[in-house]
């Protein structure tokens, strides 16, 4: 069989599409499977046996408290950018947008260091620190920071573009009709925005939730004390804990798989309420 | 997740002119601000003084030592392999997406971001753990005499993993919006579908490729989590650049650790800068400049 001039023959298109779903089978779907296989590996028992250790739990715990102080302050942030950037106009906006994407482009390990330099044993504001015996290196502000830092963008560029989009119609009209500046916000543009604020949070908080290299370099990797559930994991796994470093990794795959289903959801669902390159 | 997969497209000419319809913009553009100066800029700015301090022979002595020259190679050499077989690769599996109709495609779709949404930490364990001598496919390999992981090998294998939505991500939308009369036309002219795809197609899909091989190729510079469970970190043959800054860190060598990080980042900026020229070049032979 040949191609023809306007499409690729039967075997072409079966050879590509062979292609793809082994290339993505071998990729994505067999680290899936190899997480829940290993943690399940000694039985359900064992399983279950990891998450009985206190400092797996402490883990647990510390990775809910970071992303629960990280992804409001970057919502917070999120908004504030968005609607300064997309109501307004003024000089300079678009250097401002670039900024904003930089954390996106700094390796990791680079988001965790710089805070080491900035706050670490040796670090320009460490001895202030250690005399008012504040510590935020080895610590939990220091993971919170770089949790902030790795996590910055993600609302803020799923709000700017669709409230550009929207532009400030809807909001002059509230205005006129007499609503306070908080009230059009919250009945106007909070609406507005609420499905690409739910996307943004959903992708923050999945990334809050997982993130390593920046955390592994300001944590100290302190068991029980600053250790999130990545660090947990690696701790587990460098201690040949097979089982129960795959149990943990198995939680955060669970985050990672809901996170996926949400996000499709929205997409395909709540389309006409994301940013233009989000739709499908 | 889809980091920076689509540049924003600022509105230019902006659809607000008038400054001041709105309340707010004082204090939400202080605030913001004040927050990205705190959180991205002033903490930046540190790395570029503190490596700035050794001067720019420091910097240089400290780049060009035998063990850090061999990490930056490593970190970058494979980096750019795994990019490449992800154009290969990512092209495919964009083209099946948007072209071809197939059960299950929507949820196969969905799972290209799983590499944006799965923590590195657990990739890492995972793709070891696959890889490993004894692991499924590395004991497939292990009879040849192949070792995959705790090699520069598992690094590529790594990098490939982390940056495989990037090409698919940034070539779709572009695929979908392709015209199909030019193609039509470029049938109707007597060329054959391979000769369409080739001098037609693909010119047309070259600048958003290049975006994702970028954009592929700086995440997996960087890239630390996934790599260093599979890659064995030794020294001259499989140690990575992040994971000499994070030994130089343990050491409390802080300069050492910013020469390297400020090394690092001047070669991304100058690989992004090489390919959004041949971005421009490419766009332009399109005639779309």
């Amino acid at each position: 069989m040949r191609d023809t001039a306007l499409a690729e023959s039967a075997v072409t298109c079966w050879v590509l599409t062979g292609i793809a779903i082994g290339f993505l089978g071998l990729f994505l779907a067999l680290p899936l499977l190899a997480v829940f296989s290993e943690a399940l590996r000694r039985g359900v028992d064992a399983y279950l046996a990891a998450f009985d250790d206190p400092d797996t739990q402490s883990a647990i715990g510390l990775t809910l408290l970071i992303a629960a102080i990280a992804v409001p302050l970057n919502l917070v942030f999120g908004v504030c950018a968005a609607w300064s950037i997309a109501k307004f106009w003024f000089p300079g906006k678009s250097l401002l947008v670039s900024l904003i994407d930089l954390p996106f482009s700094v390796s990791p390990v680079v988001s965790g260091l710089v805070y080491v330099l900035l706050f670490g044993a040796k670090g320009l504001l460490g001895p202030t620190l250690s005399d008012w015996d504040f510590k935020i290196i080895f610590a939990v502000p220091g993971i919170v920071l770089a949790t902030i830092f790795v996590t910055f963008p993600f609302i803020a560029r799923e709000l700017i573009p669709l409230m550009q989009e929207q532009g400030t119609a809807e909001e002059e009209a509230a205005m006129t009709l007499g609503a306070s500046g908080w009230r059009t916000f919250l009945t106007v543009t909070l609406p507005n925005v609420r499905w690409a604020l739910l996307y943004g949070v959903l992708l923050c908080n999945a990334r809050a939730m997982g993130e390593f290299g920046a955390v592994s370099v300001v944590s100290g990797h302190i068991r029980g004390l600053t250790n999130t559930m990545p660090l947990q994991v690696e701790i587990l796994y460098n201690e040949y804990n097979f089982v129960a470093a795959f149990a943990v990794a198995s939680l955060l795959a669970g985050l990672a798989l809901v996170t996926l289903v949400g996000k499709s959801i929205l997409e395909w669902r709540y389309g006409h309420g994301l940013s233009a390159v989000r739709r499908r | 997740m889809s980091v920076a997969v689509q540049s924003w497209s600022p509105s230019w000419p902006p659809a607000i002119p008038k400054p001041g319809a709105l309340p707010g913009f004082g204090i939400t553009f202080g605030f913001t601000l004040t927050y990205l100066s705190l959180i991205v800029l002033i903490p930046l700015a540190v790395l570029v003084w503190r490596a700035s301090g050794l001067g720019l022979d420091g910097i240089w002595r400290v780049a060009t030592t035998p063990r850090v020259l061999a990490a930056l190679e490593t970190s970058f050499v494979i980096s750019a392999a795994a990019a490449l077989v992800n154009a290969l690769f990512g092209m495919i599996v964009a083209w099946v997406l948007t072209r071809y109709s197939f059960p299950g495609r929507q949820p196969i779709d969905a799972a290209v971001d799983l590499p944006f949404a799965l923590p590195t930490a657990v990739a890492g364990i995972a793709l070891a753990a696959l890889y490993a001598p004894n692991g499924w496919i590395g004991a497939l390999f292990e009879p040849w005499g192949i070792k995959i992981a705790f090699t520069p090998l598992g690094i590529f294998i790594a990098l490939v993993f982390i940056g495989l939505p990037f090409v698919v991500r940034t070539v779709q939308p572009v695929l979908q919006d392709l015209d199909r009369e030019i193609e039509e036309a470029s049938a109707t002219l007597g060329a054959t579908r391979r000769q369409t795809f080739f001098r037609v197609v693909l010119p047309a899909l070259l600048p958003a490729l290049l975006t994702g091989i970028a954009l592929a190729f700086a995440r997996a510079v960087g890239e630390y989590g996934s790599v260093i469970f599979i890659a064995g970190n030794m020294p001259f043959k499989s140690e990575i650049a992040p994971l000499l800054i994070v030994a130089r860190l343990e050491e409390y060598d802080y300069a050492g650790a910013s020469a390297i990080a400020t090394v690092m980042l001047v070669i991304s900026f100058a690989a992004l800068l090489a390919i959004n020229l041949l971005q421009a070049v490419s766009r332009r032979r399109m005639g779309d400049a």
